[in-house]
């Protein structure tokens, strides 16, 4: 295994390093022509005196430099793709295109407000009109919205349209069911159940998939759809797909397509062509715009013709002659689910990646994908990871191993073994889900994955489980090569320890207590490392 | 399979080692199990690959298209407004290791972003004066959205009472999530002189069966409300929360709502130094109590400090994970998952390098800048303000003109802006919302001054 060590900094938190009288702001003067004109020289006293903030507000006093080095230094303690693998389950961490970043510091972009007439924006609406005709044809929809700002967002909206749809029919409440298999993401039940919807699980067969026979033991006059992500999140391919659309059509519902593994069609397969009514895509999945610790995202909704009247408001069209457009007249819209037209910064690098991949890219895209995972699963070591459900079938772009062979034999989990490998310079895949397979270790490499690194993260993986067999203590020490040492969360969450904010440093007797505790921790503890 | 440059193993023999060790001669075999129905004939209708140099050129010339500062003036808020994105922002918000990482799952190696978004929730904190913070909802109307869900999940009523002075787009995200819980939002209506929510209206509406109010502050037609602790104890007296949206660009100098009684605030981080974007993304602020009943209910992802294991060191972790989708499932608080923490990173940056008096600073540019252009604009005779009420950085204008007009008319003098309030308020047909704020000169408001009176006078 390499050598690597991240960045250890004690780093404070800024309000720790403020000092009174520092400044790092840098704003013009009050004109004296201003304040003469409006006959104040405190701007503060045109606020109605009740409403004006009479309690000081503590936020840092610090100087530019120290808080330029501040997030440097956070930098240096945080883990990215741009350093290494990051091979988790379903995210499609994927390389994200330098170019597209460029473009969308362009001012002719980022200096655009959305209440802007229509004619002097024609550029950005070109753009995104030609985004919801490329996704459209990617997808095998008829229609999209580019408004939802996460695949979560789109969810709900395709939850709600079913909702509206089924209404509309004439079936009100009595269509109360969502089917969804019990290998899905946590979104998609929460996603049903904030529409409403009553979660009613289908259970993965032998296989690890949806059969045909499983559906219509659920099925009834009560299903208003079925939630579903095609390969699913074992990386099987649903390949009864065909069948379980028609079983739940044939009922009056309606098919959902969670696009959050679309990474593995691209080019390939159309979501609409396997029966799907509406699909969500997760552009800061396959369309690689950057994940940025956790968003910001974009969840665009497609879906075929007879629910195009349901998307969100507003939808852009082409108004003749006159250009492009934001169409509100839509009387059986779900209505409007998010602020302005969407996370159209994220949308515009997703157009950009397109742009560059072209046709044949997206197909190499998705043919890559697949290779890198069946790639990376074949140099595993089996005797400590087992491959579950469907084991002489191929995957696609991501497997699930269950640890427990390593458990059984050496103790040592799935948990531990994602700690440990973070002392590599790696990130680990994501463990524990989908909640069907146990100690489960869900890895999706991405074709942006040099063939050397796959093989050196499968080196580790077999290394690792193989100190795991020799002393498995040293593996429950991960990580040791991190910026911290295992992170003791049941205390984090804890009612009596929870901290969610640095008010109690402000608030002079809690500090005396902090202090109190500090003095305990340097005590018993020499191993603290000094920055 | 084409070679791509994103795509290392797309070279030839790379890729053919790799299916060798597989054991096979086609990569088609990883696809066998796709019924051949399925499969995609003839490939994808859209155009072929183009270079680096290609795309840059391509989408510039489409970006052309568009009118932005600094060739013209922008006098535009409504939720999104125009500010100063400092350079240390933009540089910070850059660094790798922060915008190419993902949800800090392993908070072991992202410390980085997990004490970033831990100063982010306290500054949030401070700013608004509650107790709790999270790091990000999708913008000010979800955040709303959730809030009035949450709202009903703490107290089991089904009513939300919402002025008409707040944002009709955030209104109407409101309804949409309100909608499928059996949610009644109740618009009480804004005093037609003062802009104002009125008291006694919401009096008359806001009952036990109400389970929030809901007020901006200031509102969408800019105006300062100021019966807020009235507001506030009619909510208490009847059981009910006190939700209140802001714009936190105002908080250097406005009164924090946590000191009125607010139970949830709500607004967006976008005016913090945050780029417009043409709307998105933007940055969902939600804070509450910390009352273990509604830190219970809240939605969203929470950042808590704690320690090593070994006790060696402080650090930082998600917390609370058991209200969130991916562990609760149906029964989550929220089905949220990715939110905006690059933005609340940048945020964080920001109120980091304006610290207490940049943020008085601002606030005082923001309100000598509006009420120097009411000023002239009254002296020129036109109506303004329309509404009576104090303002912060929105001010109205009556024109002679209908206000659906004046955007292309002033777009003539190289203006964009203002907001026709007509398009959402049809008793308003003939008023405009400018915005203003530190990035204007007193000779950018004496242009937009003289603009304005041209086009009115000629009417």
């Amino acid at each position: 295994m390499k050598k690597y060590h991240q960045a250890s900094w004690n780093e404070p938190l800024l309000i720790e390093m403020s000092k009174s009288g520092r400044q790092a702001f840098s704003l013009p003067e009050l004109k004296p022509e201003v304040l003469s004109a409006i006959n104040e020289d405190r701007p503060e006293n045109l606020i109605p005196e009740k409403m004006r903030r009479k309690t000081d507000l503590l936020l840092p006093e610090v100087s530019e430099p120290e808080i330029v080095r501040h997030y440097v230094r956070l930098s240096q303690m945080n883990f990215g793709i741009d350093l290494g693998m990051y091979p988790l389950g379903s995210c499609t961490m994927k390389y994200n295109p330098k170019v597209s970043e460029r473009i969308a510091k362009n001012p002719k972009f980022s200096g655009l407000h959305p209440y802007q007439d229509e004619q002097t924006v024609q550029g950005i609406l070109e753009i995104l009109y030609e985004l919801q005709s490329l996704l459209c044809e990617i997808t095998g929809m008829s229609a999209f919205s580019l408004s939802p700002a996460a695949g979560a967002q789109g969810e709900f909206v395709g939850a709600l349209i079913i909702r509206n749809f089924l209404n509309d029919c004439g079936y009100s409440s009595k269509k109360d069911e969502m089917l969804v298999p019990d290998s899905a993401h946590g979104t998609n039940p929460a996603s049903a159940a904030m529409t409403g919807f009553k979660v009613v699980k289908i259970p993965s067969s032998e296989g690890g998939i949806v059969t045909a026979e499983a559906v219509k033991k659920v099925i009834s006059e009560r299903t208003a759809g079925m939630m579903l992500t095609v390969p699913n999140t074992l990386g099987i391919f649903e390949r009864e797909i065909g069948e379980v659309s028609s079983i739940v059509h044939d009922a009056g519902g309606l098919m959902y397509y969670d696009g959050a593994n679309m990474n593995a069609l691209l080019g390939r397969v159309k979501p609409g062509e396997m029966g799907f009514d509406i699909v969500h895509l997760n552009v800061h999945k396959t369309f690689a715009t950057p994940h940025g610790g956790g968003g910001p995202g974009a969840g665009p909704v497609g879906v075929v013709d007879k629910l195009s009247e349901y998307l969100p408001v507003p939808v852009i069209v082409r108004k003749g002659g006159e250009g492009y457009g934001f169409d509100y007249n839509r009387p059986r819209s779900i209505g409007r689910i998010k602020s302005f037209y969407g996370n159209v910064g994220v949308l515009l690098r997703a157009y950009c990646y397109i742009l560059s991949l072209g046709k044949d890219g997206l197909k190499t895209v998705s043919e890559q994908a697949v290779l890198a995972s069946n790639y990376l699963l074949s140099k595993l070591d089996r005797r400590y990871y087992s491959l579950r459900y469907s084991t002489d079938q191929p995957r696609k772009h991501e497997f699930v191993v269950s640890a427990s062979p390593l458990k059984r034999k050496t103790g040592v989990s799935a948990g531990d073994i994602s700690k440990a490998i973070l002392d590599s310079g790696n990130h680990s895949p994501t463990v524990y889900f989908p909640l069907i397979v146990d100690e489960a270790l869900m890895i999706e490499p991405t074709e942006t994955e040099p063939v050397e690194f796959l093989d050196q993260y499968a080196t580790i993986l077999n290394e690792l489980a193989e100190r795991a067999n020799q002393s498995p203590e040293s593996i429950l020490k991960a990580p040791e090569r991190t910026s911290i040492s295992r992170i003791d969360e049941y205390r984090a969450s804890h009612p009596g320890s929870l901290v969610l904010n640095w008010r109690y440093l402000l608030d002079g007797a809690k500090k005396k207590k902090d202090d109190d505790n500090k003095g305990k921790r340097n005590g018993s503890s020499n191993s603290r490392k000094d920055s | 399979m084409t070679i791509h440059r994103f795509v290392p193993n797309s070279a030839e023999k790379i890729k053919d080692n790799m299916l060798k060790s597989l054991g096979l001669t086609s990569v088609e075999d990883l696809f066998e199990d796709i019924p051949s129905s399925l499969r995609i004939k003839g490939g994808l209708k859209i155009p072929d690959a183009i270079s680096e140099i290609e795309l840059e050129r391509k989408v510039e010339s489409k970006l052309e298209k568009n009118f932005s500062p600094p060739e013209y003036l922008s006098f535009l808020g409504g939720g999104a407004w125009l500010h100063y994105t400092p350079s240390i922002v933009t540089e910070i918000i850059s660094r790798n290791e922060f915008y190419t990482s993902y949800t800090p799952y392993q908070p072991e190696i992202s410390q980085g972003m997990l004490q970033s978004l831990f100063e982010y929730q306290s500054q949030i904190c401070e700013l608004t004066g509650m107790e709790v913070a999270n790091s990000s909802m999708y913008d000010w109307g979800t955040a709303l959205g959730e809030a009035g869900r949450m709202a009903f999940r703490v107290t089991r009523k089904r009513k939300i009472v919402v002025s008409r002075g707040a944002s009709p787009e955030r209104i109407a995200i409101l309804r949409t999530y309100c909608y499928p819980a059996s949610i009644d939002v109740k618009e009480v209506d804004f005093d037609p002189k003062i802009g104002n929510t009125d008291y006694s209206s919401v009096r008359s509406v806001l009952d036990h069966d109400s389970a929030a109010l809901y007020i901006e502050n200031p509102n969408f037609l800019g105006i300062i409300e100021e019966s807020v602790d009235e507001l506030s104890q009619l909510c208490h007296e009847r059981n009910a929360l006190l939700i209140v949206g802001v714009n936190p660009s105002t908080l250097g100098l406005m009164r924090p709502p946590g000191e009125y009684g607010a139970d949830i605030v709500v607004g967006d981080g976008q005016p913090l130094g945050l780029p417009l974007n043409y709307g998105g993304p933007l940055i969902g602020i939600f804070a509450t109590k910390k009352d273990p009943v509604l830190l219970r209910q809240m939605p969203g992802r929470l950042i808590g400090q704690t320690v090593s294991k070994d006790n060696s060191k402080q650090g930082y972790t998600m917390v609370l994970q058991t209200r969130e989708q991916h562990i609760r499932r149906e029964q989550a608080t929220s089905n949220i998952c990715t939110n905006e923490a690059l933005l609340a990173l940048a945020v964080s940056v920001y109120l980091s390098s304006m610290g207490p008096e940049g943020m008085k600073k601002l606030g005082s540019l923001c309100l000598a800048n509006s009420h120097y252009a009411q000023k002239l604009l009254s002296e020129r005779g036109m109506e303004c303000p329309y509404f009576s009420g104090s303002f912060f950085c929105d001010l109205t204008v009556k024109t002679r003109l209908n206000s659906q007009m004046l955007p292309a008319k002033l777009a003539r003098h190289k203006i964009l802006g203002g907001i026709p309030l007509g398009r959402f308020y049809p008793d308003l047909s003939n008023v405009s919302l400018f915005s203003f704020s530190e990035v204007h000169t007193p000779e950018d408001v004496r242009t937009l001054v003289d603009a304005l009176s041209q086009i009115d006078e000629r009417e």
